[in-house]
């Protein structure tokens, strides 16, 4: 298995990391979070369209650049230092997860391309968020491909041009198509507490849709891992950010006559969010290596998401309290990345339920 | 020279050499003469002049063929490396050899009751009477005094300049009436230290090392090879199982001494390795509460050991580390063993108030749960790796020090 990245992967991360500096500065982010749609189909354009990062995981027969999950991640990564407003993470990670993992051939060469290169929006609707234990149930198919129920919540679904929705039918669970546009489909915008990330709810009252694959317990945790990789990337970006404008925060700021950097107090509240920050950027960047490689721990996504989800809030905790109550305020930028951090940690599997899942893979059920 | 050339060389050498009937000291000396005793020294001290990973190759292929190699373990390996680093000629000639054929053996005496973190604040007096250094004072934490024939002295030759400017640094015969060294009981019942008293004990000015006022200097170049390992080679050096022999005996016995004060260590670092065995055993893997706390310690123990790997795969490719792995690795190793610590004892529940043989895996666990203090403490404590951290890898400023000027004048314990 790999354990270093390759020229070409730090390369990757160089190019994205410029380019999200670029266009997705704190700015456009205030910007953008305030508005309903939530991105800006220009930028969208450039960063998808012009430049393929909604394609970089998937194969090149398919459109793609025919990486793995590790150059998904290293994009996620980027993603989530700058806090990038769009349907990055619905599209590519989980619809583009979820053709991949479960989609039949044909549909995939006719999904896929779209989703790789932008010009199709699309996203993942499951009825449940926590577990993929609790998936299915709430959302039924007809054996012609109509569905009923409600997701309370969905990523994106909002701007999307396609709806995978995951239902039950007769026998195993099935992925299906939906248009945006379709009839009988109701979304919702839900009130969320990180506006850079886009809820809604979503209800299918008789939606004409297309089964086009079958989503066994093994497909579903496959799916889940890769996106919950992803995601744990996503969230050691955001955690790296605040981490480095927290610390030069306390060389800048000075009480009682001295950097409040130079108290210890707050040196070994650094030193320790280091090691956690360290620690769980090992599990991450193993996770994508364990996926791409097909060896390592069966535990490893989960062992990321959890260690990546503490250390964020980690990171947005001490980013605001060493901020003191300039920290608090709305004008700082940091409420941001906590903001983002929160709805992270408890999206697909809070910490807690991914160790009780990674316990069950390693020594069967409680 | 290649690895295979150094296994080819070495190999012809051990065929023309090696043999298991020769009292130790004497196979040593042959070992010395052919100049496979330390191959990393220059040539002119007993060696090759060969780089740490050439030296590996030898040291593997010595174990291949169960030969006894040169004495470099417990605190002689870092005397032998601080005399070779910062000693003159005439106390290279005397003090290497024995060393290395193992009639020796050495102490660290740098530590003191009223100086731990702060080791530059030392107050153990050393002066100049009548043309030898005449020492009085207190040593504490050190490893194998009670038998050491010499120890790596540190102590103050100037109370009148900055504190890390007035420390000397001596290589002391502790076979005198000065010196007297009594074992220091730990809070886990084990005595692996000793407390050094010295009384007027004497120097010749022929054993200062580094030259007077240069201690410090010379004391951060033990330090050095200290957090490299070189006193705990111990537990690698080891030839597997027992071997039939005379010389075998010997060398297991040097061997044993050597090792007997690290035997607990296993356990201050929390024994990870018993959590899942022992949560099966006792049925705590399906209590939830638990499950939580042994994921956590997984996460922890996994995590930490690849990011170590990043950092020596980094490290090998040559590129610039700004991380000091040694006080990343230290602080993740306290947290490890605490959270193992946690887990075993909610494993345990009410038999963790047992020890010895009347507790789980033989008292194994009851010494975990009370060895468990010492990693956060031994070799800098974790708020010293948190100071470190934050200074030199985060670049936050230093604090505020009450600490400068002439020694003489800082507040220090009565």
């Amino acid at each position: 298995m790999q354990t270093e990245f390759s020229k070409e992967q730090n390369l990757l991360r160089d190019v994205v990391s410029r380019a999200l500096r670029d266009k997705s500065p704190a700015t456009a982010v205030r910007e953008l979070m305030a508005t309903d749609r939530g991105y800006d189909p220009a930028v969208w354009q450039e960063l998808c369209g012009d430049a393929g990062l909604a394609g970089v995981h998937v194969p090149e027969v398919h459109g793609g650049a025919g990486g793995g999950a590790v150059e998904l991640g290293i994009v996620a990564e980027e993603m989530g230092r700058t806090l990038f407003c769009g349907p990055w993470f619905a599209s590519a990670v989980m619809a583009g997860t979820a053709l991949l993992e479960a989609a039949n051939e044909s549909d995939r060469e006719e999904l896929l391309p779209g989703v790789a290169d932008g010009s199709t929006i699309a996203t993942l609707v499951l009825d449940d968020l926590d577990d993929p234990a609790g998936v299915g149930g709430s959302i039924t198919a007809t054996a012609n491909g109509t569905l009923t129920g409600v997701a309370s919540m969905a990523v994106d679904a909002h701007v999307a041009d396609l709806l995978l929705v995951v239902a039950s039918g007769t026998g195993v669970l099935g992925l299906h198509a939906v248009e945006g546009g379709a009839s009988g489909l109701a979304i919702e915008p839900l009130q969320v507490v990180d506006p850079t990330r886009k809820l809604s709810r979503v209800a299918f009252t008789g939606v004409p849709g297309r089964h086009i694959g079958e989503v066994t317990g093994d497909t579903l945790n496959r799916i889940w891992d890769r996106i919950c990789s992803a995601l744990a990337h996503e969230m050691m970006g955001g955690a790296q950010h605040l981490f480095e404008t927290t610390v030069s925060y306390t060389k800048e700021r000075f009480q009682f006559g001295r950097p409040i950097g130079s108290f210890q107090a707050l040196k070994h509240r650094c030193a320790d969010l280091l090691l956690e920050i360290e620690i769980a950027r090992a599990l991450t960047h193993h996770s994508a290596r364990c996926l791409d490689s097909g060896e390592g721990e069966p535990c490893a996504a989960s062992m990321a998401k959890a260690a990546a989800a503490d250390a964020y809030m980690s990171a947005a905790r001490a980013g605001i309290q060493l901020r003191g109550g300039i920290g608090f305020t709305w004008e700082n930028d940091t409420h941001l990345w906590f903001k983002r951090s929160k709805g992270s940690e408890v999206l697909f599997g809070t910490p807690a339920i991914h160790r009780e899942r990674m316990m069950t893979m390693l020594e069967g059920a409680a | 020279m290649t690895p295979d050339r150094i296994r080819q060389e070495v190999s012809a050498w051990l065929d023309a050499n090696w043999r298991i009937d020769r009292p130790l000291i004497e196979w040593r000396e042959i070992l010395l003469e052919g100049g496979w005793a330390a191959p990393h020294w220059p040539e002119e001290w007993y060696g090759r002049g060969f780089t740490l990973d050439q030296t590996a190759v030898v040291a593997e292929v010595f174990r291949e063929r169960d030969a006894v190699p040169a004495a470099q373990v417990g605190p002689r390996g870092l005397a032998s490396e601080t005399i070779l680093a910062c000693g003159s000629d005439d106390q290279k000639r005397r003090f290497l050899r024995p060393i290395l054929t193992g009639e020796h053996t050495w102490c660290q005496l740098f530590s003191e009751p009223g100086s731990g973190s702060d080791l530059a604040g030392l107050s153990t007096r050393a002066e100049m009477k009548n043309g030898k250094w005449i020492v009085n004072g207190q040593k504490v934490w050190n490893t194998s005094a009670h038998h050491a024939d010499f120890g790596l002295l540190v102590a103050r030759t100037d109370w009148d300049v900055p504190k890390h400017q007035g420390i000397s640094y001596f290589l002391l015969d502790m076979r005198q009436a000065g010196v007297e060294a009594r074992p220091l009981r730990q809070m886990n019942g084990h005595q692996s230290f000793n407390e050094v008293f010295m009384t007027n004990a004497v120097v010749p000015p022929e054993d200062l090392i580094g030259g007077e006022g240069n201690g410090w200097h010379v004391a951060k170049t033990t330090l050095s090879f200290e957090r490299r390992g070189f006193s705990r080679r111990v537990r690698g050096s080891s030839i597997d199982g027992p071997k039939q022999g005379p010389i075998y005996e010997e060398y297991e016995e040097e061997l044993r001494i050597a090792a007997e004060p690290y035997t607990w260590y296993p356990q201050r670092e929390g024994r990870v390795d018993l959590v899942l065995p022992r949560a099966r055993e006792t049925g705590a893997i399906n209590d939830p509460a638990t499950r939580q706390e042994i994921a956590k310690l997984i996460c922890l123990y996994t995590g930490a050991r690849l990011a170590s790997d990043g950092a020596e795969a980094r490290r090998k490719a040559g590129t610039t580390e700004i991380i000091p792995a040694g006080s990343i690795g230290k602080l993740a190793a306290s947290v490890i063993a605490r959270q193992a610590s946690v887990v075993h004892t909610m494993i345990s529940g009410a038999d963790a108030m047992l020890s010895g043989p009347d507790s789980a895996a033989d008292g194994i666990i009851a010494e975990v749960l009370v060895s468990v203090p010492a990693i956060s403490i031994a070799g800098g404590t974790d708020e010293i790796q948190r100071n470190i951290i934050s200074e030199r890898v985060l670049g936050m400023p230093k604090g505020f020090r009450a600490d400068q000027g002439p020694f003489r004048d800082i507040k220090r314990n009565a």
